[in-house]
């Protein structure tokens, strides 16, 4: 597996939005680590696809490269479908769930 | 997830651009030496075909893929009855597809995956309602490719839009080497170990130049 680069640190610990988001509302869309896929585009999906700035698209990237995958998106079933075919649309392994 | 190597492929050539993409007005640009047009656009097309059918590009000006390529596109097209025809376009028309299961091909399972890991009912019906417009996005995105990349090579100028198509299918080429080369996490190790004779080895540099261009493209954009 890839190093990260140096000069990106992780953020200051976003759990709590995250931990808020999660619990607010039971369906959410997963990002799954794979091989192929580059750090730098992963990143520029999660600001393009979500709009998301560029500190909370590069920690997403992040522990879906550390942790194997993360939770991008939460709301309801149908736009977390929707955020999956986009993914999808982008190359990205994403996938639905309503317990992350 | 993996970074880019540095090293440009082919071999040096004063009519490209090693470093790639940089960021124009509203865009990017790049300059493609007229061996690297023909390789993209080569390889744009046979994905192209894979997700969307022989018939899908309707561009007579696509070059035939390089002796030896991995021709993937030839799949089991042949096998769909006339008889189903009309029914197709039915269901092409209201957006269904009959396709609910995960493809058999593993490239088609990479590129179009399945949305829920662990309920493949679900995962079903997901795919019968988006599979189609998911392949007909990613046909686009080649077709985009295809008329903004001039095939004996030459300065290319993108739309931040069209540089999105870009993207998305270089992505998707880069997705199906991987699923031919076996790509895993200690790629870079199996490649150093690769013999020159391994019929891998002429997509492996192929796929580490692809990986630079779409790290330019990605930094032209941003």
């Amino acid at each position: 597996m890839s190093v990260a680069p140096a000069e990106v640190q992780r953020p200051e610990a976003d759990q709590e939005t995250e931990r808020d988001v999660v619990l607010d509302s039971p369906w959410v869309t997963i990002v799954w680590n794979d091989p192929v896929n580059l750090m730098s585009y992963v990143t520029y999906v999660f600001r393009t696809v979500f709009g998301y700035a560029k500190p909370k698209a590069e920690k997403l990237m992040l522990d879906v490269h550390q942790k194997g995958k993360a939770v991008v998106s939460s709301g309801a079933r149908e736009a977390m479908e929707r955020d999956a075919e986009t993914l999808h649309g982008y190359g990205l392994w994403a996938t639905v769930s309503h317990d992350s | 997830m993996t970074e880019a190597g540095q090293e440009p492929w082919p071999e040096a050539d004063p009519e490209s651009d090693l470093a790639g993409f940089r960021a124009a007005a509203d865009g990017a640009t790049a300059r493609f030496a007229a061996g690297e047009a023909a390789i993209i656009r080569s390889l744009v097309s046979q994905v192209a075909e894979l997700v969307g059918g022989e018939a899908s590009l309707g561009d007579p000006t696509v070059p035939e893929p390089p002796a030896g390529a991995d021709d993937q596109a030839d799949g089991d097209d042949q096998a769909d009855g006339d008889d189903q025809a009309a029914r197709d376009d039915l269901a092409a028309q209201l957006g269904l597809t009959d396709d609910s299961e995960l493809p058999a091909d593993p490239i088609l399972a990479r590129l179009l995956p399945d949305a829920y890991s662990d309920d493949p009912e679900a995962s079903g019906e997901f795919r019968r309602y988006t599979e189609l417009s998911l392949r007909s996005g990613k046909v686009a995105a080649a077709q985009t490719v295809l008329a903004t990349l001039p095939a004996h090579g030459g300065r290319v100028r993108l739309t931040e839009p069209d540089a999105q198509a870009w993207l998305r299918a270089l992505n998707d080429v880069r997705l199906s080497l991987g699923v031919i080369l076996n790509v895993t996490d200690d790629f870079e190790d199996q490649m150093a170990e690769l013999s020159a004779d391994d019929p891998r080895a002429a997509y492996v540099g192929v796929y580490q130049w692809l990986a630079a261009l779409q790290d330019s493209l990605v930094d032209a954009l941003s």
